[in-house]
């Protein structure tokens, strides 16, 4: 292969390893940036309006910089962040793909952006058509009779389902007691689990790393709610036994849930509602790209089956009769899960990219993420070997058990020493039933030629622990900082610059 | 590729999906579009968002609101690096992510007055209901008394959570604009929530809320509007044990609800039940100063069903602009825009108040929002104000339904009005004069 590889960070120039400052370390008195509307309005004193007793002395302090300053320092921090835009970023269960510059121009579209989240409908007809055409996309796209856009990310996503179905089994007179999780799942999982007044009770999974079926069966029971899972799961495989799992389920009146995280990889090819689930959450930042913004904002969409629907949170957007536009909420609806509509931005992106590739390219999608890791798989066979070593989906496991014992390198020191190569580490160490996991997920994004430079540089690095291994074991020094001292973070915290000061 | 695998096609890496559940005709939906194809589709819809800000002048609050945000702050927070990274895992390569969140962690603290601020949270509603799941774990009790002037959004968002947490929600109603805190027996209370100002823009006396608290042995929580918060007592000050807000005006435009910015401050006795993530300062094997996620042995990855909060993306990127705009603002600029809110606000009520048909709701000192009494549906005097060019504020019936425990009766006739430093003198008059022939 001659081609460069276009997501490649290596190439980056440094100008030196100096920490930035902080914006306070910059701040000098009486320096400033920001300029002010003209208003005419009477400058009034502020303790003529306002009672002294809710007054404070003086202003909240903060920093002081002129506007170049503020641009230099903003700047310069962002060259000390990785990003998708700069290089490929294969962090398994995140599913990091490029995401079009055209969902920013939607995003930054005044016509969208600018419009008050409280207006009457009568003047946001262009949003609220909007969120039902996302809707009925979502709901083709899982499978499901409606949805609620008002979750703001997968996790919000979840405890809004398992609402849901606490609402349902409520009014057939019994809310249960148990919530069944694969021990490969998410930790947001038993987390919500346990925020929507459930208690956990995990399956394990079986040597194919699939769901153990009989074990599922063993713990049913009437007090049992549902069960929620990832499919694919979180080692990248399709649970093939899903037909026979939610039999199962639905034998005893339990719900099903499918945690959206990974829906990226069966787009087209086979949709949660038919393989037998009633809930599903979206994380619209994953499967729709719409950018992850360093931790967020994202958005989790939940769609449902026909006996869930009147339980959705409202009120949601919805098509009158004479053709208009107009807020409705369910009748027996579980409520508000956000403090207006969603993060309607995001959504906005999401019905984008939807319309941009349509039902033939979201197919491609889900294919081409299968492809690109299984090529992955195949190719570094010898060098790391997958922990499950047959067809997966859009992630795969490998494990660097092996690689350990025969040097002494660990899976963290493979994933730290892939940052001096100009690639993201892979997620490492999850899920937790696989030893010395790297979850890589290439997404359909990157190219063959950024695969095989990928590639090359895992196989340089497991060369290289066999003949330099301490030089892995101080991985990566040609980054902003070199390892941190995670101990000594949480030991004495200082999470503000007054806490540094003292 | 397909040949490297030993494959003739695509599809048979999808033969392990059952054929029963196989979607073989493919997904029921039109075929992609160009970007420009969609842009046109795109441009039809806003087109019908009569309610940008191009068209209309705006007055609308209750937590968003209508600031400037300059072309620096937009340039710096729409930097792909920023945009386009994840949640930062890797502290190596996300020093610049982890810095600006420290920043921003340090702004909120001081303007909370307390010395623990989180990396975000969704919303201000979402960062209430985990104000609450803290108390119900620090104290082990349900009770929670919310003041009817808390956002009546944010009230329905705690009840809807506590369906889930069987937590007891209480909302105490508000006489004449203040919390009747003497209306409600506050033995067991876990959390005594209080909003300052209230959503009906009313400055209440906070150390009556935090007497409740304090004889209740319950975790005092003050929601603050975080402009405002520049120049008033802080939360802290007024004793909070928890401040939550709404973080949308540092730098977010309106967004039709957002993503917004969900602040979240706290004691330090309160530290390890912290939602969501937390960025601390630390050094690199060589000894530089660097930055990580810390306390992470509270979060739900790693204590799974024990963890005290299920959050897990947050708003991150809100949070790095809010450093930023904050950084623009600077201790003067962020006082004297919340300075002009409030003038612009006493200015206008003055003006409406002198209209006839037109009563203040009540007579109590206020900031930057207050809420008027209209002799006309105030659905009908706003729709009346639209066709004038002027989005006249938010109908309390709109907000709260047909009644609603921060008023006494009917909330069909009280509009809420909130102003912003981008209001001229001009642009007030202008309303004062449109509502005098709406209501004529």
């Amino acid at each position: 292969m001659t081609a460069f590889p276009g997501g490649r960070a290596a190439s980056i120039p440094l100008m030196g390893n100096e920490v930035e400052p902080t914006i306070f370390e910059l701040s000098v008195s009486g320096r400033s940036a920001y300029q002010l509307r003209t208003t005419g309005v009477p400058a009034t004193a502020l303790a003529d309006l306002v009672p002294a007793e809710h007054l404070s002395a003086s202003p909240v302090a903060l920093a002081e910089v002129n506007e170049r300053d503020l641009v230099g320092h903003f700047t310069r921090l962002s060259h000390r962040q990785f990003s998708v835009d700069l290089g490929a970023y294969p962090l398994g269960s995140c599913t990091m793909k490029y995401n079009p510059k055209f969902c920013d121009a939607v995003a930054n579209d005044p016509g969208w952006n600018s419009v008050h989240p409280g207006v009457p409908a009568a003047l946001c007809q262009g949003w609220l058509e909007l969120m039902t055409m996302l809707e009925a996309q979502l709901c083709q796209v899982t499978g499901m009779a409606a949805a609620t856009l008002q979750p703001s990310a997968g996790a919000a996503g979840e405890l809004t389902g398992l609402l849901l179905m606490r609402a349902y089994h409520s009014a057939n007179g019994d809310p249960r007691k148990r919530i069944l999780i694969p021990d490969s799942a998410h930790g947001t999982n038993p987390a919500s689990v346990t925020l929507g007044g459930y208690e956990v009770t995990t399956i394990p999974s079986n040597d194919r790393g699939l769901v153990d079926l009989d074990a599922v069966r063993a713990a049913l029971g009437p007090d049992v709610a549902g069960i929620m899972l990832t499919n694919p799961n979180t080692v990248g495989l399709f649970e093939e036994e899903i037909v026979e799992i939610a039999a199962a389920i639905h034998s005893v009146g339990g719900l099903l849930y499918y945690d959206g995280a990974n829906l990226n990889a069966i787009l087209g090819a086979v949709r949660p509602g038919d393989m037998g689930f009633d809930v599903v959450h979206m994380n619209l930042h994953k499967t729709f790209a719409t950018p992850h913004g360093g931790g967020g904002p994202g958005a989790g969409p939940v769609a449902v089956s026909a006996r869930l629907v009147d339980f959705l949170p409202g009120p949601k957007a919805a098509r009158a009769a004479d053709g208009s536009f107009e807020w409705v909420t369910p009748p027996k609806s579980i409520g508000r899960v956000h403090g207006w509509h969603g993060n309607s931005l995001v959504l906005a992106r999401a019905l984008a990219y939807i319309n941009v590739h349509g039902g033939d390219g979201l197919t491609r999608v889900a294919q081409h993420a299968v492809l690109n890791a299984n090529w992955l798989r195949r190719r570094l066979r010898d060098t790391l070997p997958a922990a499950y070593d047959r067809p997966c989906m859009h992630e795969v496991v490998l494990t660097a058990t092996q690689l350990k014992a025969d040097t002494g390198v660990r899976g963290l020191d493979v994933a730290k020493a892939l940052l001096e190569e100009g690639f993201h580490s892979p997620t490492v160490y999850f899920p937790l039933i696989v030893d010395e996991a790297l979850m890589f997920e290439p997404t359909e994004t990157e190219s063959l030629q950024t695969l095989e430079a990928l590639a090359v540089s895992i196989e340089k690095i497991v060369s290289l622990a066999s003949s330099d291994p301490d030089r892995l074991h101080i991985a990566p020094q040609t980054t902003p900082v070199s390892r941190v001292d995670e101990a000594r973070a949480a030991r004495n915290l200082i999470s503000t610059e007054d806490a540094a000061q003292r | 590729m397909l040949e490297f695998l030993g494959l003739d096609s695509i599809d048979q890496l999808f033969a392990h999906i059952p054929a029963s559940v196989r979607l073989c005709a493919g997904l029921d939906m039109a075929p992609g579009m160009s970007e420009p194809d969609v842009a046109a589709v795109f441009a039809e819809l806003t087109s019908r968002n009569r309610g940008q800000l191009a068209t209309l002048t705006c007055y609308a609050g209750a937590g968003a609101y209508d600031h400037e945000v300059p072309p620096v702050v937009r340039a710096l927070g729409s930097r792909s690096e920023f945009v386009t990274a994840y949640t930062p895992y890797q502290p190596e390569v996300a020093q610049g992510i982890l810095q600006a969140v420290f920043e921003y962690q340090t702004m909120v603290s001081r303007l909370a007055g307390l010395p623990i601020a989180n990396a975000s949270i969704y919303d201000g509603a979402t960062s209430l209901v985990e104000a609450v799941n803290m108390a119900g774990g620090a104290t082990g009790r349900q009770r929670m008394l919310i003041s009817a002037g808390v956002h009546p959004h944010w009230r329905a968002v705690v009840k809807t959570f506590a369906f889930g947490t069987g937590h007891d929600i209480v909302e105490v109603p508000l006489v004449n604009g203040v919390t009747d805190w003497a209306s409600v027996d506050a033995t067991d209370a876990a959390c005594v929530v209080s909003a300052y100002p209230n959503f009906l823009g009313v400055l209440e006396d906070l150390s009556v809320a935090k007497a409740v608290a304090v004889n209740a042995g319950a975790l005092f929580v003050v929601a603050g509007d975080p402009v405002a918060a520049s120049v008033l007592k802080t939360a802290g000050a007024w004793g909070a044990d928890v401040y939550v807000g709404e973080g949308q005006p540092f730098g977010t435009a309106l967004s039709f609800g957002g993503p917004y910015l969900g602040l979240f401050a706290c004691s330090e006795a309160q530290i390890r039940r912290l939602p969501g993530r937390i960025v601390g300062e630390t050094l690199d094997s060589n000894g530089r100063r660097s930055f990580v996620t810390t306390l992470r042995a509270r979060e739900q990855d790693i204590r799974r069903e024990k963890a005290t909060s299920n959050i897990c993306s947050n708003q991150t990127l809100m949070a790095v602009t809010a450093a930023i705009q904050l950084g623009y603002l600077g201790t003067q600029g962020l006082a004297e825009v919340a300075t002009r809110c409030a003038q612009g606000a006493h200015y206008l009520f003055d003006q409406l108040t002198a209209i006839p048909g037109v009563s203040a709701l009540h007579d109590q000192p206020f900031f930057r929002e207050f809420a008027l009494r209209l002799a006309k549906p105030a659905d009908l005097a706003l729709a009346a104000l639209a066709d004038e060019g002027i989005l006249g504020g938010l109908s309390l019936k709109g907000l709260a339904g047909d009644t609603d425990p921060s008023v006494e009766g009917a909330t069909s006739s009280i509009v809420l009005i909130a102003v912003t430093e981008r209001r001229t003198r001009e642009e007030l008059d202008r309303y004062a004069t449109a509502l005098r022939k709406v209501l004529s």
